[in-house]
């Protein structure tokens, strides 16, 4: 009769491999929670909170056969452009809010923090650390703007806009009054651990780090 | 039954057709609403033109609306001129053609008798009501009027209300009806008359708001029919022209001019927003219904902002809402063609809400 009975019957491709942040970000949903993910791609992660953690998950993407695609997965998801239409939802909309490696392509970061959490009780946002060891020593030594490297982009035409490192991150967090709840460090290899916001070492090793806001 | 106008209206016959097989909980009905001028024979030959039904790219075995998964039910609309009561029918009390004696409906109106047929087929909860255009309005007022008897809603390119845009072109085409001698006050019945010249040019204003600039450039462009050069005169020398006359003659052999008339009138009072105290969001509060929405990007007649104002409202609700805004330059028309994303989308919807309603698959 409702959406509950039927996420069991549906449950038939559960634990399936998943991108490692996504799996991290996974872990920070609490179960039966409501969750919007922000720019949800195809959905992958919208269909395993779905069908692993019982969430009621709803999606944004710009890209209309992402959304159909999403859409054929039996997800509900909305073609729309996040940086515009996060504006139209109430305050508390959802348990929580997903922002997963998006941050650095939108025009106004500090505005789309404060959607987040205006929408969401909690968001999980993840970033790519831009003071990354490797950046750090492509842009002393080769004297070229590193942070588009790892996406075949160049400094002009990459979608990465607003690089940003884990401190940058934290240092607007907490001018935006954050709290930052938990805080995890993804390394290279793909390994994840939780760490101190401030801790010298993820700044410099993590390429990756997921935070969890409030 | 009692209509919206304080009238009241009965008994009506309400004309339908149904395909597939409803299962043994009554779980798989999905209602078709059909728009201004569609009617009930959705797919397969019509049995008046003699043409494909209005959406037969979109029904049938393994199609979107695949018929042998779905029980498919399609009612002629009240106020419509296929069989369902409207002011074509002959009125009981005078035992002639209601005519414009018929009383001013509107879209709750038809929605409430197609709600009759559905608890007199025995249906508790429809799987999904789906429809385009004025259908899409019909679609919207099921869900507001009746969310626990809609599992899911597909309202396309279509709006919670009927824009001062469109209630104008309905005017145009009402005065061209009414224009016409042949009309007798709405009486051409009685007086074995029909007014075939506008109702004609009231289906070639309106053609022109279900395409769009783009395809009709493409289509015709400026090239001229059947000659080479220019005549001076004012027959139809553009193919744009020929194409039109040709819409306006088919259409009134198959529609009726007082049907016309009540029908869009019908549609020019739909405001779901105004029937709740002017916030539409108030409509779906509290919601349980799948929604999913699509426009077209080509569609000067339903434009996509009309949509996202839905997805707005349904938004601040919390109500479980899909929208896609599918890229064609055919215009409002779009909802009736063959377009592949269009159609995928329609069909990974209905697939996902199936799995939610736990219709599995035989």
């Amino acid at each position: 009769m409702n959406a509950q009975t039927s996420i069991t019957a549906r449950n038939n491709g559960s634990n399936k491999h998943i991108r490692v942040d996504l799996q991290l970000i996974a872990d920070l949903v609490p179960a039966g929670a409501r969750v919007l993910d922000v720019g949800c791609g195809d959905g992958m992660l919208l269909d395993y909170l779905t069908r692993n953690k019982g969430v009621d998950g709803r999606g944004i993407e710009v890209n209309r056969d992402r959304v159909a695609a999403c859409l054929n997965q039996g997800l509900s998801v909305i073609q729309g452009d996040a940086e515009v239409d996060l504006a139209d939802y109430p305050d508390h909309a959802f348990d929580c809010v997903v922002l997963s490696q998006t941050l650095q392509a939108v025009h106004d970061p500090k505005w789309m923090l404060e959607q987040l959490t205006r929408i969401g009780t909690r968001a999980v946002v993840s970033i790519t650390n831009a003071g990354y060891w490797k950046n750090r020593a492509y842009f002393m030594f080769a004297g070229r703007q590193p942070f588009a490297i790892h996406r075949d982009e160049t400094w002009f035409d990459t979608a990465y806009i607003h690089p940003c490192t884990m401190r940058d991150f934290v240092d607007l967090a907490r001018q935006m009054d954050l709290g930052i709840e938990r805080c995890f460090a993804v390394s290279a290899k793909g390994t994840h651990k939780e760490v101190d916001p401030d801790s010298w070492h993820a700044s410099v090793f993590a390429i990756q780090a997921v935070f969890l806001l409030k | 039954m009692r209509l919206e106008s304080g009238a009241s209206l009965g008994p009506i016959t309400v004309a339908y057709t149904t395909q597939g097989q409803l299962n043994a909980d009554r779980s798989n009905a999905i209602l078709i609403c059909h728009a201004l001028t569609g009617d009930q024979y959705v797919s397969g030959t019509h049995p008046f033109t003699a043409k494909p039904g209005w959406w037969d790219t979109m029904i049938g075995p393994g199609k979107p609306l695949d018929t042998d998964r779905y029980f498919l039910i399609c009612a002629n609309i009240l106020g419509g001129c296929l069989g369902t009561t409207g002011p074509h029918e002959v009125n009981p009390a005078t035992g002639r053609p209601w005519g414009p004696d018929f009383p001013v409906i509107t879209v709750g109106d038809m929605v409430e008798a197609q709600r009759l047929l559905i608890d007199h087929l025995g249906i508790d909860q429809l799987f999904c009501v789906i429809g385009g255009s004025m259908g899409g309005m019909l679609v919207l007022d099921w869900a507001a009027r009746y969310p626990e008897r809609v599992f899911a809603a597909m309202p396309i390119a279509t709006a919670a209300r009927t824009s001062a845009q469109n209630i104008a072109h309905h005017e145009v085409g009402r005065q061209a009806v009414m224009a016409d001698p042949d009309w007798c006050q709405g009486r051409y019945q009685d007086e074995g008359k029909r007014p075939h010249r506008g109702l004609a040019v009231a289906r070639m204003g309106a053609h022109i708001t279900y395409l769009s600039e783009s395809a009709l450039t493409r289509k015709f462009g400026r090239a001229l029919q059947e000659r080479d050069s220019i005549s001076y005169g004012f027959d139809a020398e553009f193919q744009v022209e020929s194409y039109l006359r040709h819409q306006g003659i088919t259409f009134v052999d198959r529609f009726d001019a007082n049907s016309y008339l009540y029908i869009t009138r019908a549609m020019d009072y739909f405001d779901l927003a105004q029937e709740h105290g002017g916030v539409l969001a108030d409509a779906f509060r509290g919601t349980p219904v799948r929604f999913g929405l699509i426009s077209f990007t080509s569609d000067w007649m339903f434009p996509t902002y009309e949509s996202r104002d839905l997805v707005k409202a349904l938004n601040a609700v919390g109500a479980n809402v899909s929208f896609v805004e599918i890229e064609t330059d055919q215009g409002h028309d779009s909802f009736l063609l063959e377009i592949e994303a269009y159609h995928r989308t329609v069909r990974g919807f209905l697939e996902g809400a199936a799995e939610h309603r736990g219709l599995h698959r035989q």
